[in-house]
């Protein structure tokens, strides 16, 4: 079954957590992952790799750079979730 | 001309070098505090290999360090470095306060100036269980579940290159590999470099962290290590009739170095002088010591000289004594040799019959010994030598550590030797 909206989020926000030591409560849609969330290139490729496991979804390398923030992100996995 | 322009001009008369930090994390201890007490109390900090990939070696034992880098850093900041480095960074951490700087360089008002703050730190084998891991993960999961932090993890200037980052180093970050003389060549060369005015401070020094199955498997099929897996703790015994080969380490070892002006402005405190190295090379085999002593004699020889230390002022050498028995004879002889009718009157004490042998590292957290017990004039002990060698005819400190002379100056050698017939010896000297 297809993840919520506030899954994904929380799902994502829980990776961003982990990888990049952000707290979770700050991981909200309008954050940009560079800017706001502090989270560099190499592992943002982390964070891609992660949630295309959590929610089973492929995320191409091109795409990647128009996930600027976490809303494009869970707007990505919703839209192309198996 | 301002007058911190003309500090930093190449002056004709080389600048004496002085050490004004020290860290250490080993298998005795997290720090250099309890590294040193370790030492002192004539503890073993090798160990039975508890996880379960030890069972199928031949060799199951090891000094692993004895507090977890990850216990003391960051989760964040630990994923993204492979274990020789996070012990490099613990190291450097304490090392860097210990030399009273209280913010990376260039971020207070303080002293020292970025752009004259160095690094030299180097690993024999660089970030092996990180190059193995993630093989592992390409081959059971595939290249897309690869860490994109590989290649930054796994370079053998990592260490060296989070250093910088970490004290905010832009001088320069330089990273030596010879093997188990690394620690002591990156000293030398931080010496150097200091000496010659390229720098006023360099964070120098050794890491390594190769407990893993391939690289003690690979030891082990050299028929290098000790296979004395049921008493770990008595398993490194340099100069004993009983010794069967080295006891694999890791750890780190890091230095702050520093022009003796530089020190003296900011009223820095003074363990020693790094007074001056020794380097040869032994063109014999690469992986034997050439068993003369030829090599050792040449780099002993050379770093008195460099240093200008008369023989009589040398009071004590820590040895490299792996507890090989080519090794260690070869190392006794040239020492014989070169020290001639002065070698009765010296102590030699081989730290590594308690640490193990922490290869890269083992040179610096070495060098840091024999700072200290200049500093404190007392010499640690060698641990397990209960049926000495015959041909082991020097005063070797044993079982309880040795007073050195109260008063007056006196000067010390640590010698590092390396698979590739890589010998350095460097000179230390009280202040």
């Amino acid at each position: 079954m297809a993840a919520t909206k506030e899954e994904v989020l929380s799902g994502l926000a829980d990776i961003v957590n982990e990888i990049a030591g952000v707290p979770a409560e700050d991981v909200l849609v309008d954050k940009s992952f560079t800017d706001d969330l502090d989270v560099d290139s190499l592992s943002m490729v982390e964070v891609v790799v992660a949630a295309e496991e959590r929610f089973g979804v492929k995320i191409p390398d091109d795409e990647v750079k128009n996930l600027k923030t976490v809303g494009d992100a869970v707007e990505y996995i919703l839209n192309n979730q198996g | 001309m301002t007058a911190s322009d003309t500090s930093r001009s190449r002056g004709t008369e080389p600048r004496t070098v002085v050490v004004t930090g020290l860290g250490a994390t080993t298998p005795l201890g997290g720090d250099v505090a309890s590294t040193w007490e370790g030492m002192l109390a004539g503890r073993s900090g090798v160990r039975a290999i508890t996880e379960p990939w030890a069972e199928q070696l031949p060799v199951r034992i090891a000094g692993q360090v004895a507090v977890d880098p990850t216990e003391v850093m960051s989760r964040v900041e630990a994923r993204k470095l492979d274990r020789s480095a996070q012990l490099a960074l613990v190291a450097t951490r304490e090392a860097w306060a210990d030399a009273g700087f209280t913010a990376p360089a260039g971020e207070d008002a303080a002293l020292p100036d970025a752009t004259r703050v160095t690094v030299a730190v180097g690993s024999g084998i660089g970030g092996v269980t990180t190059l193995l891991n993630q093989w592992d993960v390409l081959r059971e999961k595939g290249a897309r579940r690869m860490s994109p932090h590989t290649v930054p993890m796994l370079m053998p200037n990592s260490p060296s290159a989070n250093v910088e980052l970490e004290v905010g180093a832009r001088g320069g970050a330089h990273s030596l590999v010879s093997a188990c003389a690394t620690g002591a060549e990156n000293i030398g060369y931080a010496m150097e470099m200091i000496r010659s005015g390229r720098a006023d401070v360099v964070v120098t020094g050794g890491t390594e962290a190769a407990i893993h199955p391939m690289p003690l498997g690979a030891f082990a099929a050299m028929m290098a290590l000790s296979k004395r897996n049921d008493e770990p703790e008595r398993a490194s015994r340099p100069y004993d009739k009983g010794r069967d080969g080295f006891v694999m380490g890791e750890g780190a070892g890091i230095l702050v170095l520093e022009s003796k002006e530089h020190a003296e402005a900011r009223g820095a405190r003074i363990y020693a002088e790094i007074a001056g190295q020794g380097l040869s090379s032994d063109a014999h085999h690469i992986a034997q010591p050439e068993p003369t002593g030829r090599g050792i004699i040449q780099a002993v020889r050379a770093a008195l000289a460099d240093a200008g230390i008369p023989l009589e002022e040398v009071l004590h050498v820590n040895a490299h004594a792996t507890s090989t028995e080519l090794g260690d004879l070869a190392e006794i002889k040239a020492l014989r040799e070169v020290l001639g009718e002065h070698a009765s009157r010296l102590v030699i004490t081989a730290t590594k019959s308690m640490t193990g042998h922490m290869l890269g590292a083992t040179g610096a957290v070495e060098n840091i010994a024999t700072v200290l017990a200049l500093y404190h004039r007392l010499v640690p002990p060698t641990i397990n030598l209960e049926d000495r060698d015959n041909e082991v005819d020097l005063d070797v400190v044993v079982h309880e550590p040795r007073p050195l002379p109260a008063e007056g100056r006196i000067s010390a050698l640590n010698n590092s030797f390396g698979f590739g017939g890589h010998n350095v010896v460097i000179a230390v000297r009280s202040v």
